[in-house]
This record gives C-alpha cells, structure tokens and sequence, in this order.
C-alpha cells in the first residue's frame, strides 16, 4: 500500500485544525477588542502588545477553572456534547479548497483536504449535525434554561438548513458542480467571474449570509444562548473546558460558514484578477493570501454585525426564516434554473 | 471487498447493530431518539463503502440532520419521560409489535434472498452514485415513480397542514 496520500493527508489536516484553531484564539481578541471599540471602550489591551496575548492567558484560565457536574444531569451526553459540537465544526472544514494544487517538496499537493464529488452536501451534512452538540447539551443539563435553549436551537437550525441549503442549490446550478474544486476553478479570472455576479447569485448569497448567521448561533440570531433570557441558554451548566469547546466550535463554525460563502459566491481562493504569468509560490501564496483575507472580511462582518443589531424575538425568528427567506430562496432557485435553462448563464 | 472495506464493514455493523438496541430498549425516548440518528448516520457509513456518496450525504442531511431533529425537538418539548403509563406493557406492546417487527424481518429477508438469485440492477457505470448519475437515472428510466412520489409528499403535506389548521 502507497503511504504517501495517507501521510500527506494527515499532515493537511493537522496543519487545518491548528490554523483553525490559532485563527479562533486570534478571533477571541478580534470580538474582544472589535467590541470594545464599538462601545467605545478599549478591550484588552494588557497582555503583550495590543493585548495579542490575551488568548493565551484565556486558554490558560479556562484550563485552571473547576469542572462542575450538575445534579442530575445525564454524565455521558453531558461530557459528549462538547465534543459533538467541536468535531462537526471542524469536519465541515475539510472539503473548503484554501489554494490550488502545489507542487511541495517534490510532492503534487491539492491544497483541499477532501476532493469530494458531493463536497458541498458533505459540508451542508456536517454543519446540519452540528446541532446535536447543542441539543444534547441543552438536554443533558437538566436545566430549564439549557432545556429552553437546546429546544430554540433545534427548530432554529432545522429552519435555517432549508434557506442555506437552496440557496446553495442554485450556486450548482450555475456550475453544474457540487465539487468545490470545480465550482472555484470556474470563478477564476476577474471578479465579474465570481458567481455573485456572473450568476447572478446576488440574493443568493445574501440569503446564504443570512441563513449562515442563523446556523452558527450568531447575533441577530442567537435565540439559543440569548443571555437576557436563558442565562447563557445552552451552555449554561458547562464550566471550564467543556465551555471552552462551545465556544471554539461557535468560532470554527464561523470560519466555515464564511470559507463555504467565499467558496460559492466569491471566487474561493482566486484573488479577482487574472494572475497573468505568476507561477509557482508566488501564485499560490497569493491565493492563499486572497482566501484568507475573504474569510477574514467576513470573519470581521460576523463581530461587526454582533454589537450592531439586536437580538430578534422568537416568533420573528420562525417568520423571517419560513415566511421570508425560504419562498426568496425558492424563488432565486427557479429564476436561476430558468437562467441556466435558457443559456443567459453558461453552466 | 478489500481487507479495509471488510474492516469497515464489521465496525459499521457493529456500530448499527448496537445504536439499533439501544434504540429499542433504551427506557429514556431522548437517549432512543439519539440512537436512532446514530444509526441512520451509520447506515450512510454502509452507502459510502456500497459507492454511493451522494446517497449516504443525503442520508445524513435529510434523517439525521432534519428530521431526528424535529424529533427530538417534539420529545423534549413534551418531556415524555416524565408521562406515567409510557412504558406500560399492554397487549400491543408485547404481543403485536414483536409479530409485526418480526414479519416485516421476514418479508424484507425473503426479499433479499430472492433477489440474488435474480438479475442484478446493472448501474451504468463505475462511478455511479455520484449526483450527476444518480439525477440522470431518476429523471430518464424512474421518471414515472420520481414524479408520483413528489406529488405523494405534496398531498402528505397538505393533508399535514389540512389537520393541524383545523384544531387551531
């Protein structure tokens, strides 16, 4: 058996899951001191140089607390949970191509971890399992409030998986590809080739943002650890570590969320203008590059958007994602099938 | 089927069989709910070696992601746990369900057994079970059933909506 591929793919997804989590400590500042400038505060500013190292001291804090068990609670789901929420985070991550395929010390490399025919199914499944985290922590607290919000979040991410999921659709039907690789390697060349604008996905995309924040939990849509209403909803009963990994996995599923947005509607990693004769790592650090500031525009969206607009009510939440966003995405599917049918988009 | 194929096979298995238990006689409707997801999620394990990708991810999707969800999001919010008279053993509990589930073993075993005497379905080619084939079988030689089951789900869904508008 040839080892290679194996110890290739290992070695992209270990460097993935600490470049992901290096970019949630990174991100923890970001919101901390985002937030605070908004509100005209400072934020952490303490630790090393503009507070940069205030993830570290966090991390080192939330090891140190105690671990707290609750009183009847169910041990085995409690202890689970985290970890559900943490590893579907990170799974969906893997079929996000960062890069083209490079040539790495004598080895051809593609700069993706799982080159899968279904790939964007692949990470629509894993981000759709990501609500057992939540539900089984909710249940297993036996806590009204965890309860409360365990129940929010499983109608909530039910709800907003069918925006999410059609407004993806019609990105394949555009380009008749749910490979990842594929649907990027389309949208190469200037930007008027990204499918935001040469598909005509404009409204797709939005609904597509939308049903994003609605999926990771993110203001206005936090309705499951809405802190005015439910303590801290989900989470509640979690401590320590365990807390930690919530809100790690909140963090990962934000950078997958605005990697899968970059990915369908943005071109991917391909910078938005012909790259000309650049070859070799020049080109394909580029790229990285460009897919990294993507991700992190819209990383930064995510903070701005969260001390920005308030929290929307509960039956708000049902109306706009049934009522509003569901017929929209519907309607953008049929106007895109049509479009495609009638060749105004070459598929 | 290769040596890791066979692996798989026997992990899947176990995995399934287990999860399948643990939803039956698992005295808490949560823990049975959570099995259940468990299970569908491994039977996409089983699609996934059978080649069938787009299969198994719609598997996960559809049962596991929506539709367990709605369910355990019913159970909780009805906590029924706590309903006295749940795990009451009465005549169809213990009489009826077993002879059901047992006959249905049966019809599906028969069914399996027969069919590998017959002709296999012959897929169109090797990479079959990618979306593309999938989508061209159903709307070239299943054209006919596709379409009946869509508008079977389009009465169950009025029907559905029909009943609770009533009671409201």
């Amino acid at each position: 058996m040839d080892i290679q591929p194996l110890v290739i793919s290992l070695a992209k997804i270990i460097i993935i899951s600490q470049v992901l989590m290096g970019g949630v400590a990174f991100m923890t500042w970001v919101e901390r001191r985002v937030s605070a400038i908004i509100q005209f505060r400072l934020g952490p500013n303490r630790v090393g140089p503009f507070g940069l190292f205030q993830p570290i001291a966090d991390g080192i804090k939330f090891l140190m607390k105690d671990e707290t068990l609750p009183a009847g609670s169910h041990r085995p789901l409690f202890l689970l949970a985290p970890v559900i929420a943490f590893v579907t985070a990170l799974c969906a991550f893997a079929v996000v191509p960062f890069g083209p395929i490079v040539e790495l010390f004598g080895y051809t490399v593609n700069l993706v971890i799982l080159d899968l025919d279904g790939g964007m199914l692949f990470a629509l499944a894993a981000t759709s399992l990501g609500v057992y985290g939540i539900v089984c922590a909710g249940w297993a607290s036996r806590s009204k409030y965890a309860l409360m919000g365990g129940l929010r979040s499983s109608a909530q991410m039910v709800s907003y998986e069918l925006a999410l999921g059609l407004a993806a659709v019609s990105v394949f039907l555009v380009n008749g590809t749910l490979r990842p690789t594929e649907i990027v390697a389309a949208q190469a060349g200037w930007f008027w080739n990204w499918n935001v604008f040469a598909g005509f996905q404009l409204l797709g995309f939005l609904l597509f943002m939308i049903a994003g924040y609605a999926e990771t939990n993110r203001l206005p849509f936090d309705l499951p650890e809405a802190e005015s209403e439910l303590v801290a909803g989900y989470h509640t009963e979690y401590s320590s570590m365990k807390f930690s990994m919530f809100f790690m996995a909140e963090y990962i599923a934000m950078m997958t969320m605005s990697a899968l947005a970059v990915t369908l509607y943005l071109g991917g990693f391909h910078p938005g203008f012909p790259t000309g004769d650049l070859a070799g790592w020049p080109l394909w650090g580029l790229q990285i590059a460009a897919f990294t500031g993507k991700v992190g525009f819209f990383m930064f969206l995510f903070v701005w958007v969260r001390w920005t607009l308030p929290r929307f009510r509960y039956d708000q939440l049902m109306d706009l994602g049934w009522k509003r966003l569901f017929p929209l995405a519907l309607a953008n599917l049929a106007m895109t099938a049509l479009l495609v049918a009638f060749d105004v988009i070459k598929g | 089927m290769g040596g890791l194929e066979t692996v798989g096979f026997i992990i899947l298995t176990t995995l399934a069989l287990a999860s399948a238990v643990v939803v039956v006689f698992h005295r808490s409707p949560v823990i049975s709910a959570l099995a259940l997801a468990f299970n569908l999620v491994s039977i996409a394990g089983f699609y996934l070696l059978l080649n069938a990708q787009f299969l198994a991810l719609l598997q996960v999707i559809v049962y596991a992601g929506a539709i367990m969800v709605l369910i355990l999001f019913v159970i909780m919010l009805l906590s029924i746990a706590n309903e006295p008279g749940l795990h009451r053993s009465g005549f169809l509990q213990t009489i009826l369900a077993p002879l059901i589930a047992l006959g249905c073993a049966v019809a599906m075993g028969l069914a399996v057994y027969r069919g590998a005497d017959g002709p296999a379905y012959v897929v169109s080619s090797t990479d079959f079970g990618t979306v593309r084939d999938v989508g061209t079988e159903l709307f070239s030689t299943f054209f006919y059933a596709f379409e009946a089951i869509s508008l079977l789900l389009v009465v169950a869904m009025v029907g559905a909506v029909l009943l609770a508008k009533r009671r409201l």
